[in-house]
Order: structure tokens, then sequence, then C-alpha cells
């Protein structure tokens, strides 16, 4: 699955994008998070230390919501546009 | 009419209100204009970046303007957002909305500016002779209730 990274998570991850395959058991953004956390310790820092909201095909979305139709998931930290 | 534009190129306010003037039926038009602060007495701001997902951003816009419009009787509304490096009173959101009677259309435009400062996905980082910081979103901002 395609994940896009934006402005300071895009810093601290070091990459703006990937494609990561997980396991079948990976079902929730929950699910998502703990998986990238176990993944190593870069992601382990972010998701434990930074804020951050996701949005699954360009909709924002808390971390019960279920992967399985998505196509793109982006990471960013809460906005300050305007 | 909805028009939303994200661009990195300045643009000219007082036209954008003039284009608003030619409808004559709808003669409430109120404009809100973002602009560059500068930092805290001590520090200067060297410039302004701004970061944004531009599949979202245009998305969000869209549907932030179509709610104010089922929320009040708008005829037409402009937002304007930039990305890219910007300098100190530049200007960098443009929101203009228009309706029959001042009030709603005061209305919609605060509506349109406090839903896309917590729901938009732009990111804005300050430049200054000490370095780089990312703005923190103002948590005064996610109080409001829409």
């Amino acid at each position: 699955m395609k994940i896009i990274y934006f402005a300071k998570i895009r810093e601290l991850i070091g990459k703006s994008e990937e494609e990561i395959s997980f396991p079948n058991s990976v079902k929730t953004i929950e699910d998502l998070i703990v998986f990238l956390k176990n993944h190593n310790k870069i992601y382990h820092n972010v998701f434990e230390n930074y804020d951050f909201l996701i949005a699954c095909d360009e909709e924002l979305v808390d971390m019960n919501y279920e992967i399985n139709k998505t196509k793109e998931i982006a990471i960013f930290p809460p906005v300050t546009g305007g | 009419m909805i028009d939303i534009r994200i661009q990195s190129n300045e643009f000219d306010f007082s036209q954008e209100v003039k284009n608003f003037q030619n409808n004559k039926i709808d003669g409430a038009v109120v404009c809100f204009l973002g602009s560059v602060r500068d930092l805290e007495p001590k520090e200067t701001l060297e410039k302004l970046e701004i970061e944004y997902y531009p599949k979202m951003a245009k998305k969000v816009l869209k549907e932030t303007a179509k709610k104010a419009f089922k929320k009040w009787s708008l005829s037409q509304c402009l937002i304007i957002h930039r990305f890219g490096e910007l300098e100190v009173n530049e200007p960098i959101v443009l929101v203009i909305t228009q309706t029959k009677h001042r009030k709603d259309a005061f209305k919609a435009n605060e509506y349109i500016i406090d839903f896309l400062k917590i729901n938009a996905p732009f990111w804005k980082k300050e430049h200054s002779p000490k370095g780089a910081k990312w703005v923190k979103q103002n948590r005064r901002d996610l109080e409001i209730n829409f």
C-alpha cells in the first residue's frame, strides 16, 4: 500500500512516500500504526512522540477505520494553514 | 458559484473583490485576507514555507465551501490559498463570500476560514536566522463549534 508523509512527519520519517506490504492481520489504522512502530525505531519514535493525523484516500479517518479498500494513506501533523 | 484556487503566485485581493461587484442582486461581499506575520520582537522571519497535500487540499476547500452554501444563501464564494515560499506581509489566504444581506456573508466567511484552519492539509514552516521550525496548530482553533 502507498503511504505518503507530509511536513514534520515527512522530515522525521526521512521520505515523502513509500510502498509498504503488511500482513492480513493489519485491518485498521490502529493495526497499521502498531505494525509500523514495530517495523523500526524511527516509526516508533514518530508515532509515540508526535501528534499526527491520518487520511485515507484524502479523507480524515480515525484509528478504527478499516483500510482494506484504501489506495493511499497519508500521515501528517495537525494542519496549520490559513 | 464556487471558485477554489491553490497557487504559488501572489494574488490581487482588490481585483478579486471587484470581480464580485459584478453581481447586481446580492449586495453583501465579505473578504477575509490572511497575510504572513513577522515573528516576535526579538526574531525576524526570513521566509514562510507552506507545504500542502494537493489532492486533499483542493477537495477539503471545495467541500468547505459547499457546506457554507448549504448553511447560508450564498451566491458566490472564492477561496485562494497559497503554497511555496512567502515573505512577511505577503498574502496567504483569501476568502470572499457574497450574499444578499451582510450577516450571512460574515457568518459564512468566518465558518470557511475557521473550518479550513483545522481541516485543510497545509503546513507552515517559519525560517529565521535561528533556524527553521514548523508552526504548531493553535489549540484555540480546535475549540470552535461548527
